[in-house]
């Protein structure tokens, strides 16, 4: 069974966040990899690139599947995970640690307030 | 809803995710892609394509009939061999690629697409001649496809009388696994050697289980549509609606070598396809590699090397596993399909630079 950290939040486009200060860390979640199976090819902005909540800022390939990854809170992305973009497949061992993709420099930390708990996201992923 | 298989709980027993494909709930993987694509390169996999269909050929005129309606010359087939056709309509489009297995010249059997079911019988039906009688059977078999380089002895150690002796593209009638009046068949869609064994639905399951349980010792495992995809595809078969369709003719698709123009009787499509011949092919599918950052698909569109202008066009694509490449299936304009020429993909409105490559992209071992 999938674990969920507590210490993440969630977007119910199956994204994750670990808040630090001003800055997010992004990855996908242990269901969205699951779901896209074994993950081939990872597409990320050039750090510096600024990121709107919502709106897609780079995309994630399985074998069979092309997925956008959307942003969960706005900002400048100040570092982006290289060492998985060579390597994507880091992806399906380790969702929710070596699978970060980017550092976002939050513009506005309160959107994280929308942010889903672990709680709160497994409970969506019931329905 | 969805049309189900025999073996659609036996899928959902062993955790498969399950898809819709051409209206079937079909297994798309079990365990994951990349594992059951390196099973069946390596060692031994099981696939469920009863999703396919079935229609006997029988009479006096069985012959002459489908030799009508197929691109193939089945003069060439001998009884007890298979051979892949296609049937085209007048045009000389595509209605469906299929493989023809040949009791004998009063009675063959043909395997079509499961989009074909209906489609192919009906065309086949409407060509009937007095004499020749063609008949539904889609759903008095199941299909249980065995690939790999353990597959064979894997098969034939339950097969009686044995059937290791043939070659591909030739098929046996045995008892497999206690099962009576299978059709045991050397052919496949992976590239690998291996058979296909059509059954009856009712024991399908009990076919299915007991070659798992004989293939434990292998590592035989059941694998989806999405490895059965991704292997066709590093040895370029065509997938019927992706690759080739009623509006390519087999000349373009790159199936030159199953259109015999010149065949005693003719087929349906044969003088417009012997006119494209002779007027030279404005497109074909060709083989892509890309060099850039990024994975082809389907529908993507190909232009010239920093051309804007799309010109071609994607049918299929993957990571190959085996060459952990981005490899592609394309439509692009006959001066853009000499093996070396350099083109772009669009991928998501960018530009991904590829090169046309010689096809297969890995080389079949199926048996000689």
């Amino acid at each position: 069974m999938a674990q969920y950290p507590e210490t993440l939040r969630y977007t119910k486009d199956h994204e994750w966040a670990r808040i630090d200060g001003n800055v997010a860390v992004v990855g996908i979640t242990f269901f969205a990899k699951d779901q896209l199976g074994d993950v081939v090819f990872l597409e990320l902005p050039a750090e510096g690139t600024v990121v709107k909540r919502g709106d897609p800022f780079g995309v994630v390939e399985s074998t069979k599947a092309v997925s956008e990854l959307f942003a969960p809170v706005s900002g400048r992305v100040v570092k982006i995970n290289q060492a998985l973009v060579d390597a994507p497949d880091g992806i399906n061992d380790d969702p929710h640690g070596k699978g970060w993709m980017v550092e976002i420099m939050m513009s506005t930390p309160a959107e994280t307030a929308d942010l889903l708990t672990s709680e709160q996201y497994e409970a969506g992923l019931a329905h | 809803m969805a049309l189900r298989t025999p073996l659609y709980q036996a899928h959902l027993d062993a955790g498969a995710r399950m898809v819709e494909f051409a209206g079937w709930d079909m297994p798309v993987q079990y365990k994951g892609l990349l594992e059951e694509h390196a099973a069946v390169r390596e060692g031994c996999g099981l696939f469920d394509v009863s999703h396919m269909g079935e229609i006997l050929v029988t009479g006096p005129r069985a012959l002459e009939a489908l030799q009508r309606l197929v691109t193939n010359d089945l003069s060439k087939c001998k009884d007890g061999q298979a051979q892949y056709s296609a049937l085209c309509n007048e045009q000389g489009f595509v209605i469906d690629d299929i493989i023809v297995y040949r009791f004998s010249a009063d009675r063959l059997f043909v395997c079509v697409n499961a989009t074909g079911r209906e489609k192919d019988f009906a065309w086949m039906k409407a060509h009937e001649l007095e004499g020749s009688h063609f008949e539904q059977q889609s759903d008095a078999w199941a299909q249980i496809a065995v690939q790999g380089p353990k597959a064979a002895a894997l098969v034939d150690s339950l097969c009686a009388p044995h059937v290791i002796d043939l070659a591909n593209y030739h098929f046996r009638v045995a008892v497999v696994a206690g099962i009576p009046d299978c059709i045991a068949a050397r052919t496949g869609y992976t590239g690998e050697d291996g058979f296909e064994i059509f059954c009856a639905p009712a024991r399908a399951h009990e076919l299915w289980n007991k070659l798992l349980d004989a293939g434990r010792s292998v590592g035989a495992m059941p694998c989806g549509l999405g490895a059965r995809d991704s292997l066709r595809l590093e040895v370029a078969y065509r997938l019927y609606g992706n690759d080739m369709d009623d509006a390519h003719t087999p000349l373009e698709a790159g199936l030159g070598w199953i259109v015999k123009l010149d065949k005693a009787g003719g087929f349906i499509g044969a003088d417009a396809l012997r006119a494209q011949k002779s007027a030279g092919l404005s497109r074909k599918l060709v083989g892509l590699k890309l060099t850039g950052k990024g994975i082809a698909r389907h529908g993507y569109p190909v232009r010239a090397q920093g051309s804007s202008d799309s010109v071609g066009v994607v049918t299929s694509g993957t990571m190959s596993p085996r060459l952990k490449e981005p490899i592609a299936l394309a439509y692009v304009p006959t001066a853009l399909a000499a093996e070396g020429t350099l083109v772009d993909v669009e991928i998501r409105g960018k530009p991904v630079a590829a090169v046309v490559v010689k096809t297969p992209f890995v080389p079949p071992s199926t048996k000689a």
